[in-house]
């Protein structure tokens, strides 16, 4: 079985508070379970103000700043993707089916900062 | 300074306006990055400004200045040890960095990044003035009505997304085109929108902002002449021509029907009029073409007796076919009262306003208002003309519906 882990916190406290996990830290955390062989992949994301927002509809993709605001929608999936600028990310994240009837919020990914 | 170097003072000065907007267009795409481009624009008019008076001025004074804004930014970068990323960046084949022809794909580089539809509407607002436009953070907020802080706010925003997302410094291919330049053209409109028809600010702010917005769309009709490129294009021009005849000598609105003809000005009327005619020309027609077309068909009248009101309606007719909207339907509702009688406008402005979609837009109730007092329906009209009121916020629609309303007969 496949799990996925969601990380959530207030992103303006995430990195200041006295238990704040520091990057090397959540490095070697990532590096215990990957040794375990039940690591398949972990990422930090980019701050929220990075997150740009696809939706398609009839059959017109539209592209808005921010994350979805969408009370009722419930997370229901992921890709992981590789891609040249956010323009290639949009137009694979519009391509998603799901994107017909729900959001899909798409994130740059975080390097880990482990010097320093 | 002393006199000698006076020339080369206002060459620079000069240059700086004509080619400073370029010069930082191109430093973006060698640089990768928006405040590093803007210190070296800067240092690059310094260095001009130190070596000029004595080597004198450079044949391709565009180039040095790309040079040498480029050179200062890396200098600046090995100092700081993080050079190389810069090492990276690719030279243009045969080291003609600066041909113009590349110059050009980079300042339309810079509109579709600024206008990008993944930064917040009014960061893409902010952001094209601030940095297409060379407008100060303080011209943007006082055309806003907003304060300055803020805009700088919305500009850092937009910048560190445009770098942490990683948005492309690029102009979009063949098949994202059409709806990133409807982008670019939004943009552009409500640029001109808040220095045509808002009726805060001061006068002089507003013309401004107008003025910018049609250079703009001059740059972008030069760069990408596409037919609703200059269908925007010949719309701003078309409403512009008539500024001068819009307003009386107190700031009062002068409705389209009183306005003194002679005011409107021809040389835009003309320009504008050559782009619907290359636009159309081309047979692809989209809603800024055709809002220009019945812009120029009110040019082309001597008063509203002589306008073609059968052609207008037709135009109108196109117009929500490719561009459904109940604001379009209200405008042609008027029209077709021109045409066929205020009766039969009447009739269709209040089918409108019963949808319910319009029932808070004051223009509606206005309209209604005018056409109950042509057919001399005066409490229709009375009623209306208060119903428009109480939904109206600026001040000179308040004032013009004011007196509308004292001077129907029978108080």
């Amino acid at each position: 079985m496949k799990y996925l882990c969601l990380i959530y916190s207030d992103e303006k406290l995430l990195h200041s508070l006295p238990e704040s996990p520091r990057d090397p830290e959540c490095f070697d955390y990532a590096e215990t379970v990957q040794q375990s062989g039940r690591l398949l992949a972990a990422e930090p994301l980019e701050p929220v103000a990075t997150a740009t927002t696809v939706r398609v509809r009839g059959g017109k993709l539209s592209i808005t700043d921010g994350p979805f605001a969408e009370t009722k929608e419930q997370l229901a999936g992921f890709y992981l993707i590789e891609a040249r600028d956010l323009n290639e990310a949009l137009q694979i994240a519009g391509g998603i089916p799901a994107a017909r009837v729900g959001s899909v919020e798409v994130r740059p990914v975080r390097q880990l900062q482990l010097e320093g | 300074m002393d006199r000698q170097n006076k020339p080369v003072e206002t060459a620079l000065e000069r240059l700086y306006r004509e080619e400073s907007r370029r010069v930082l267009a191109t430093l973006i795409r060698l640089l990768g990055d928006f405040d590093l481009a803007e210190e070296a624009l800067h240092e690059a008019f310094r260095a001009a400004m130190e070596q000029w008076p004595e080597q004198g001025v450079p044949a391709n004074p565009r180039g040095w200045l790309v040079s040498a804004g480029r050179f200062k930014a890396i200098d600046q970068l090995r100092r700081q040890a993080r050079f190389q990323a810069l090492d990276d960046v690719e030279e243009p084949a045969g080291g003609d960095a600066w041909n113009g022809e590349h110059l050009e794909d980079d300042r339309l580089r810079l509109i579709f990044t600024c206008c990008h539809p993944a930064l917040a509407p009014d960061s893409q607002v902010a952001l094209t003035l601030r940095e297409v436009c060379d407008l100060t953070t303080e011209e943007i907020a006082s055309a806003f009505l907003a304060t300055p802080p803020t805009i700088a706010q919305r500009i850092v925003r937009a910048k560190n997304k445009i770098r942490d997302a990683r948005i492309p410094y690029e102009v979009p291919g063949r098949r994202e085109l059409p709806e990133r330049l409807e982008a670019v053209l939004r943009v552009v409109y409500l640029v001109f929108n808040e220095g045509y028809f808002a009726s805060s600010g001061d006068e002089l702010t507003r013309q401004h902002l107008s003025a910018e917005a049609i250079r703009l769309g001059r740059l972008l009709c030069e760069l990408l002449p596409e037919s609703e490129v200059r269908g925007l294009l010949a719309l701003m021009l078309l409403q512009e021509s008539r500024r001068g005849a819009r307003s009386d000598a107190e700031g009062q609105p002068v409705l389209l029907e009183e306005q003194d003809r002679d005011l409107w000005d021809r040389a835009l009327i003309v320009e504008g009029e050559a782009q619907i005619k290359a636009a159309f020309d081309s047979g692809e027609i989209g809603p800024y073409c055709l809002q220009a077309a019945i812009a120029a068909v009110h040019a082309e009248a001597a008063s509203v007796e002589a306008t073609d009101w059968a052609q207008i309606v037709g135009l109108y007719d196109v117009l929500l076919g490719a561009a459904p909207s109940p604001v379009i339907e209200l405008n042609r509702a008027v029209a077709l009262a021109m045409r066929d009688g205020a009766e039969t406008g009447l009739h269709q402005v209040e089918a409108i306003l019963e949808r319910g979609e319009l029932a808070d837009y004051h223009l509606a109730h206005a309209a209604r208002a005018d056409l109950n007092r042509r057919l001399g329906r005066w409490s229709e009209a009375r009623a209306a003309y208060q119903r428009a009121l109480q939904l109206s916020q600026q001040g000179a629609d308040r004032q013009f519906l004011e007196r509308r309303l004292a001077e129907l007969p029978g108080a």
